[in-house]
């Protein structure tokens, strides 16, 4: 057992876990934040994204103790005072979602898309989901959505 | 997945003598190959030791004519960087076109090349530059590193540091990528430098490889056309669920062409 500690949606985590605990275990089984979920066991499907110091990463590929001392961002950490994010909004909106279990690994990602690419396009931002897979909406509805919500959050910049 | 313990390395010298100290130990970089390999239970090592916060394996520079990437640098870091984009524009595109942005945001250069998958998209940049891989020890040819499937010229517990690449006058990476997990069915770097042309192919063979007689063809007339009628045998290439050896040599030809149609 090892010590970590770290930053999870602006509260410190500090837990004493096993050295081969992922990131995700920690974020869903010691901290109780299921939202971030778990879809596949070969890095491929992207459900499990968050934010580690600003950056999107599948949190079952990286070990908790490699977040030592980190700012971790999740799903649950975006919508500010039940105001949801732009781009969660975005989603509810365009139909980007059906049964939701891809969607906050989406949301997650389409924040950190949105935040790099400032002039965004369709081509870019279906390239840039190339690591979420989603079983059901067939991502019409999602890349309207992260186009939407870019838009938007480039007017509330202003 | 089997349990482990984990170290943290602060330095080169110290990771070294973790790896010294430990029975059955693998240094855990980005973790994009690695950890997914013991999720399936494929590796048990004791200790793994993180490499990942050593100050000295960050950052791109330029020194006498090449471009030094530091080994923990990420594929997403040279795909965004200036200096990269404006001196190796074909390094800075195949970094930006490894996996996802996720894999990108962890992967690593060094990580990478260890690794050296055969269908790993750096190994043919590392060839067709004539790159050298560093070590805290020695410096290695890119032509001595790459031994074959998975196989390179590190000792046991050798940690690269940095890579150096030589700046060519032009280059590109064309990649035709599985569709599934973007790793290269066939990826093939030109470069262009003064004294010629060399060219990697990597994920239609067990290893990377050099294509000498379109080095020749390139270095006399830098085109497309100079590449007509020029194939490369299917013998030994891989064939599996993901396409025959005849389809894989047939894509180098192609992802040649395309290399020099667009490199810059
Ligand atoms: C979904 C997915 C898609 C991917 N797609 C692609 C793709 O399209 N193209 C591609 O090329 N790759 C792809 N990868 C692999 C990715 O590029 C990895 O980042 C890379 O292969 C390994 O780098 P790492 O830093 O993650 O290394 P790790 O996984 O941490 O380590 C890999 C190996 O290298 C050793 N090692 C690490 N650093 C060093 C060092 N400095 N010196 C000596 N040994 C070291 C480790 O001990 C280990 O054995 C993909 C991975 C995933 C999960
Ligand atoms: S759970 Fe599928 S990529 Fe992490
Ligand atoms: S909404 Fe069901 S998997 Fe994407």
């Amino acid at each position: 057992m090892t010590k970590v500690t770290l930053t999870v949606n602006g509260q410190t985590v500090e837990k004493d876990i096993a050295d081969n605990r992922l990131l995700v275990e920690l974020l869903r089984e010691d901290a109780g934040l299921t939202g971030t979920h778990v879809g596949c066991d070969t890095s491929q499907c992207g459900a499990c994204v968050v934010h580690v110091n600003g950056k999107a990463v599948k949190s079952c590929t990286m070990f908790a103790l490699e977040a030592d001392g980190a700012d971790v961002v999740t799903i649950e950490g975006l919508a500010k005072e039940g105001e949801l994010h732009p781009v969660q909004e975005a989603f509810r909106d365009h139909h980007g979602l059906q049964c939701g279990f891809c969607t906050p690994g989406m949301i997650m990602s389409s924040v950190d898309i949105i935040r790099r690419n400032p002039n965004l396009d369709e081509k870019t931002v279906r390239e840039e989901l190339e690591g979420n897979i989603c079983r059901c909406t067939g991502y019409q509805g999602i890349v309207k959505a992260v186009l939407a919500a870019a838009d938007e959050m480039k007017k509330e910049a202003v | 997945m089997y349990p482990f313990s984990f170290k943290r390395a602060a330095t080169v010298a110290e990771a070294a003598d973790l790896f010294k100290g430990s029975d059955d130990p693998q240094y855990l970089a980005g973790g994009q190959t690695l950890i997914p390999t013991l999720k399936q239970r494929l590796a048990a090592p004791s200790d793994l030791i993180e490499v990942s916060r050593i100050e000295s394996l960050k950052g791109i520079s330029e020194d006498g004519g090449q471009i030094v990437i530091g080994a923990g640098v990420s594929h997403a870091e040279v795909a965004a960087s200036e200096l990269v984009r404006a001196r190796i524009p074909g390094l800075a595109g195949l970094a930006g076109e490894i996996g996802d942005p996720h894999v990108r945001h962890r992967g690593t250069l060094g990580g990478s090349i260890a690794n050296n998958d055969p269908a790993a998209d750096y190994p043919a940049a590392v060839l067709a530059l004539g790159a050298e891989v560093r070590t805290a020890a020695r410096s290695i040819a890119a032509d001595d590193y790459f031994l074959g499937m998975f196989e390179t010229a590190l000792e046991e517990g050798e940690l690269i540091t940095s890579v150096a690449f030589k700046v060519p006058e032009a280059s590109a990476y064309a990649k035709f990528p599985n569709p599934a997990s973007r790793y290269a069915m066939v990826g093939v770097f030109v470069a262009k430098f003064a004294d010629g042309v060399r060219v990697a192919v990597t994920g239609a063979g067990p290893g990377v490889f050099r294509v000498p007689e379109m080095e020749a063809a390139l270095s006399a007339d830098f085109s497309e056309s100079a590449l007509h009628g020029i194939s490369v045998s299917a013998e030994g290439l891989n064939s599996d669920l993901h396409g025959s050896a005849d389809y894989r040599a047939h894509l180098v030809g192609v992802m040649a062409r395309r290399a020099v149609a667009v490199a810059r």
